[in-house]
């Protein structure tokens, strides 16, 4: 009786068309829309909407699926053929980031926009390799040792891959990249479902700072330097989630001291 | 290990046809198919338990969006697709609900398109989009607001002739 008069709101009504509504709020909203046409008539519309999308393409989960998309062959092409591919396709980015890397060599990096500079290069790194599928680093994360080392030597710093599988990161790999001002380290991260954050890392006379924001189109950055190293982690714009992935990295790298195990 | 690739095998039609709906175009969407699946055998090891459909759907959905990105950096060539030329009754002129689902912003493409076709909850959805419930109810509106809209015929703005 109460119900009858209480009000429906829209979130309801799409609950009650995707059969969400909870059980006792039924007779409620049945008899809301029988005293408000307009709110039946969308009603209508979002099934008649549905009805559409499913007539149009719910056939196609009966097709036979092509070859390609065989599971058993495709786990198997994955240790052959993949590799190759996947190089063919890496030399091409890595060639795309070379270029774009040396047009964006420009004044010395005393300027008082390196910070800028810097950020802006590595979100165009990260909006580069983070559409690689197959192929987005040079050395695999599993050889984390190897991979520290040989960036810390083309740096000419030690550089630090930080471990962030608390976050729910796994160490994709890194690769050399040419930055403002020199060999800078680029380090790919990805969670299980296929998010990628990066680490980019390179020399800087800067003074230290604390963690700043940069905010591109869809992507967004956090950047700081800390003992002439200058750190950018560069993600998908949900501020909070980067914000939490950079201060772990920060306070990793923070930490002088060598850490033993994770 | 064999049942995990059981799992995947039997999401491949409703993948397919996710990917269809997404993207409006066969090769495309098999294409991305085709990568989410790679992606979760290379994941095989991260994978405990747990429900493998949603996760592929989250796989395929983040790959899309990844596509999305990188188009979008490229000069807007439109492709013809489907068939739509020919199926678009009089009636309709031409708003068929294929062109409706194409005007529509990515995120709240896949909200409704995860509802309404592939059946996932609310909160599934919200955890394939990670973002919560009453952002996807938000979406789903939006949507639904728009199609209506459009199958209605209000042309969209940018497509009015002053």
């Amino acid at each position: 009786m109460i119900d009858r008069d209480s009000i429906v709101t829209e979130d309801e009504l799409h609950a009650y068309v995707d059969g969400e509504l909870p059980a006792e709020r039924r007779g409620a909203v049945e008899s809301w829309l029988a005293t408000h046409p307009d709110d039946a008539a969308r009603v209508a519309a979002w099934r008649s909407q549905a009805e559409l999308i499913c007539a149009r393409y719910g056939a196609v989960a009966d097709e036979k699926p092509p070859q390609r998309l065989n599971v058993a062959r495709l786990a198997r092409s994955r240790r052959r053929g993949v590799a190759a591919m996947a190089a063919a396709a890496a030399i091409v980015a890595f060639l795309a980031g070379g270029v774009a890397g040396w047009f964006a060599r420009g004044a010395e990096a005393t300027s008082p926009s390196d910070l800028t500079r810097f950020t802006t290069d590595a979100l165009d790194a990260y909006r580069l390799y983070v559409v690689e599928v197959r192929h987005p680093v040079e050395v695999p994360g599993d050889e984390r040792p190897h991979l520290v080392q040989w960036l810390s030597k083309r740096v000419g710093s030690p550089v630090r891959a930080p471990e962030l599988e608390k976050m729910g990161l796994k160490l994709v790999g890194g690769r050399l990249l040419p930055g403002p001002t020199g060999a800078t380290a680029f380090f790919m991260y990805e969670t299980p479902s296929g998010e990628r954050f990066t680490l980019y890392c390179g020399h800087t006379s800067d003074q230290a700072t604390a963690l700043r924001y940069m905010a591109g189109d869809r992507n967004a950055a956090y950047y700081w330097v800390d003992d002439n190293l200058f750190y950018v982690l560069s993600g998908p714009a949900e501020r909070d989630k980067l914000h939490a992935i950079a201060q772990a990295a920060y306070d990793q790298i923070d930490v002088r001291a060598p850490q033993q195990g994770g | 290990m064999g049942e995990f690739r059981v799992e995947i095998e039997a999401a491949i039609p409703a993948l397919r046809r996710y990917a269809r709906a997404l993207t409006r175009d066969t090769e495309t969407a098999d294409d991305i198919v085709q990568d989410t699946l790679v992606r979760a055998l290379r994941s095989e090891h991260l994978f405990h338990g747990g429900d493998a459909r949603a996760w592929l759907y989250t796989i395929l959905t983040n790959l899309n969006r990844n596509r999305l990105r990188t188009l979008s950096r490229r000069p807007v060539l439109t492709p013809i697709k489907d068939s739509d030329a020919a199926t678009g009754g009089p009636e309709a002129g031409g708003r068929d609900i294929g062109r409706a689902l194409d005007e529509l912003a990515e995120e709240p493409r896949a909200a409704l398109l995860l509802v309404v076709l592939e059946g996932l909850t609310y909160r599934e959805v919200a955890e394939v989009q990670g973002v919560p419930i009453g952002t996807v109810m938000s979406r789903l509106a939006r949507a639904r607001m728009q199609i209506r809209s459009y199958l209605d015929g209000e042309r969209p703005a940018l497509r009015r002739v002053k």
